[in-house]
């Protein structure tokens, strides 16, 4: 065991990767000489080579766009986007390419490639740099869609995201890289695709991923004070979705919360809820509620911007409701 | 060949030192903005760190805005103070929305990253490296239509040269005969990749050429060289030439607050901030005996107390209430969007 931040973990990963598969290479804007916007590939350039750690113009199409043609050509790239709000400049290359090209081939050719990029809330950085857009992803049949909360789950998923043998986006939270955990990486790898459990009650379901995961463990434990116990799920990778963990505890429990940091219309939690209401109709005592990013854009504000996203109370005075602990106003 | 340029128009651009003293003044103004800027953050008064400063190119932020007129209209980059303080912005209302504030030009919701002011024909600055530049093609084509004269202007930096949007809209603005000028501020850095790094092709002025613009290269020391290029290169933009202005400078600082340039040696820096357009003004001012360094020193002690009034009037500010982050996503009068909140008791309160 030891402590390392996911910033770490993440790094690990690619260092371990690279180590392993000689193949493997990184391109983006300042991830080699620059270390990444957020300090994730520091010290790998002076480590494997400006061949490895490919630096770029600020040309995000063409970085994706390479990424796609090396991996259709025997490498695995790992792109990196600095901000997933830039992914809208990509989505040619990464919506109308990457993800269609075994298909529309005829299986002839995969894109082995990773993107990896980060988003959310957290740092004032204003409507075009504090997204969550993997809805835009999870539309888009082909690709793989990774989201770690966890500082082990960063360094396994990135490495199995390696191993994958279609396009992965991997999705990192801004508020995150420097958060710590013990952690044994040498421990066997979670099975790919897997939801995680992180606890387990009978009042209510809590489905979540990324950084919202923290938020929900912090309201589970409040209201668990109160004597509301609360599952969490955390999804991990929302494809492959593990609706199977889900639909085990929905039906258990019956009462079903979704939480994501994306905004609620046509998002992630609206797929979730969706899936939940068809599957598992029968078994609900109330709808389930999302708990979502409102439907505006983020503003600058410290204070617009963290009341723009769920918080830790939200959740629970939204699960406390749900229960009838609380009553609606 | 280089840009068809009508030389006639240079020499109408008065170079007297009465107008030097006002570009002088135009650009301490902006440098001490900047470092109020600098200041506002240190102190914890900032809407966040990602604020972008415009020391040492003070020279293309002023040589070009004292040439636009009413009815123009410009967009910049992420690093923009600077330009709109030249274009007459309020400096109080910028450091408000710099720190978040109702008071702020965009109430807040934008920062230091997205100003923006209808009024003063400012179109918006930009996170996006590139996001502003086609807009310019847009109001280029208003303008023509109107057939007013008046100009919009991109603002943006080296690192934007490479983002395919500026040729796909260089190219428009040439074949439509557009009023349209593309000013690239070449700082040499886009965060911690010189330009070299980015690009073999570094004329870039040769880029705008190859379109049909008319197009310039300009040493950005002598505020007066970049304000008679950019004279060139607007008044053909106004008779439907567009045009592209490279200027060349220095970024003094770290890209954004927490960057401390590790990327760049001691003696790249001391080189780059010898190429200081407000200490080359001032020196000319007094050489020539226009100005005494008593005058100077006086006319910079009164725009520091402006500036430092900016702080003040940020601090005092309010920060905008909770509900307004439901307001301005769709036009006044339309609904809007219902907050989680509400929803979640709506549904609840069914039972
Ligand atoms: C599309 C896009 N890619 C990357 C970034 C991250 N980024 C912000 S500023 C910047 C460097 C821009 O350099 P330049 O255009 O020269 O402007 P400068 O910062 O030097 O003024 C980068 C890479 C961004 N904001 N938008
Ligand atoms: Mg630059």
């Amino acid at each position: 065991m030891a402590e390392m931040t996911y910033r770490d973990a993440l790094k690990q990963a690619l260092r371990d990767a690279m180590a392993e598969d000689d193949t493997v290479m990184v391109i983006g804007e300042e991830v080699g000489r620059y270390g990444g916007a957020y300090g994730v590939t520091k010290g790998l350039y002076e480590e494997f080579g400006p061949d490895r750690l490919i630096d770029t113009p600020i040309s995000e199409p063409a970085i994706v766009g390479a990424a796609v043609g090396a991996a259709m050509s025997g490498l695995r790239p790992v792109a990196e986007l600095m901000y997933v709000d830039f992914i809208g400049m990509t989505m040619d290359q990464l919506g109308n390419q990457a993800a269609k090209i075994r298909y529309m081939f005829g299986g002839q050719v995969g894109v082995p490639m990773v993107l990896r990029t980060q988003g959310g809330t957290g740092r004032s950085a204003g409507a075009q740099h504090s997204q969550s857009l993997e809805a835009y992803v999870m539309h888009t049949p082909g690709l793989r869609l990774v989201m770690p909360a966890t500082v082990s789950d960063a360094y396994h998923l990135l490495r199995q995201s390696l191993k994958q043998p279609d396009p992965v986006v991997f999705i990192e939270h801004k508020a995150l890289y420097t958060m710590k955990e013990d952690v044994d990486l040498a421990a066997p790898a979670p099975e790919w695709g897997k939801a995680r459990v992180h606890r387990t009650g009978d009042d209510l379901v809590i489905v979540t991923y990324s950084r919202q995961l923290h938020h929900v463990l912090a309201a589970a434990e409040a209201m668990a004070r109160k004597g509301v116990q609360a599952t969490v799920i955390d999804l991990r990778s929302l494809n492959p979705l593990d609706f199977d963990t889900v639909r085990t505890h929905v039906e258990r429990v019956g009462r079903v919360m979704v939480v994501s940091e994306g905004v609620m219309t046509a998002g992630v939690g609206a797929e979730l809820s969706a899936r939940i209401h068809e599957e598992c109709f029968d078994f609900l005592a109330e709808p389930v509620i999302r708990v979502c990013g409102e439907d505006i854009p983020i503003s600058v504000s410290v204070e617009l911007e963290k009341n723009s996203v769920p918080t830790a109370a939200f959740i629970q005075t939204a699960g406390e409701k749900l229960v009838g602990l609380r009553t609606a106003a | 060949m280089t840009a068809p340029i009508d030389t006639a128009v240079a020499e109408k651009v008065p170079r007297s030192n009465t107008e030097l003293l006002a570009l002088y003044r135009q650009m301490r103004r902006v440098r001490t903005f900047e470092e109020r800027v600098g200041e506002l953050f240190v102190r914890g008064q900032s809407a966040g760190s990602m604020l972008h400063l415009s020391i040492g190119e003070e020279s293309a932020a002023v040589g070009v805005a004292s040439l636009m007129r009413d009815g123009d209209t410009f967009t910049t980059h992420h690093r923009g103070h600077g330009i709109f303080l030249a274009r007459g912005a309020d400096p109080n209302r910028m450091m408000a929305e710099i720190g978040g504030k109702e008071e702020g030009y965009c109430r807040g919701k934008g920062g230091s990253m997205h100003i923006a002011d209808m009024g003063l024909g400012h179109l918006g600055a930009n996170a996006i490296v590139g996001g502003g530049i086609p807009a310019v093609v847009g109001a280029g084509l208003a303008s023509k239509r109107e057939g007013r004269g008046a100009v919009s202007i991109a603002f943006f930096g080296d690192g934007a040269m490479q983002q395919g949007i500026l040729y796909e809209s260089m190219n428009m603005a040439a074949l439509w005969d557009l009023p349209v000028i593309f000013v690239c501020i070449n700082n040499q850095y886009g965060m911690g990749t010189r330009i070299e790094q980015a690009t073999k092709g570094r004329a870039l002025h040769e880029r705008g050429l190859a379109f049909g613009l008319n197009s310039e290269t300009v040493d950005g020391l002598d505020v007066r060289d970049v304000r008679a290029a950019a004279g060139r290169i607007i008044d053909g933009a106004r008779g439907g030439t567009p045009g592209f202005l490279a200027v060349e400078c220095y970024r003094f600082f770290g890209h954004a607050r927490m960057d401390k340039s590790p990327y760049r040696t001691p003696e790249d820096e001391e080189q780059g901030r010898a190429k200081d357009p407000v200490g080359f003004a001032r020196k000319a001012l007094v050489e020539s005996g226009e100005s005494s360094e008593a005058d100077l020193d006086a006319l910079d002690a009164e725009i520091a107390q402006e500036m430092d009034a900016t702080i003040d009037f940020t601090v005092a500010a309010r920060e905008p209430a909770l509900q307004t982050m439901f307001r301005d996503v769709y036009a006044p009068g339309e609904p809007e969007p219902e907050s989680v909140a509400a929803r979640i008791d709506r549904i609840l309160a069914g039972d």
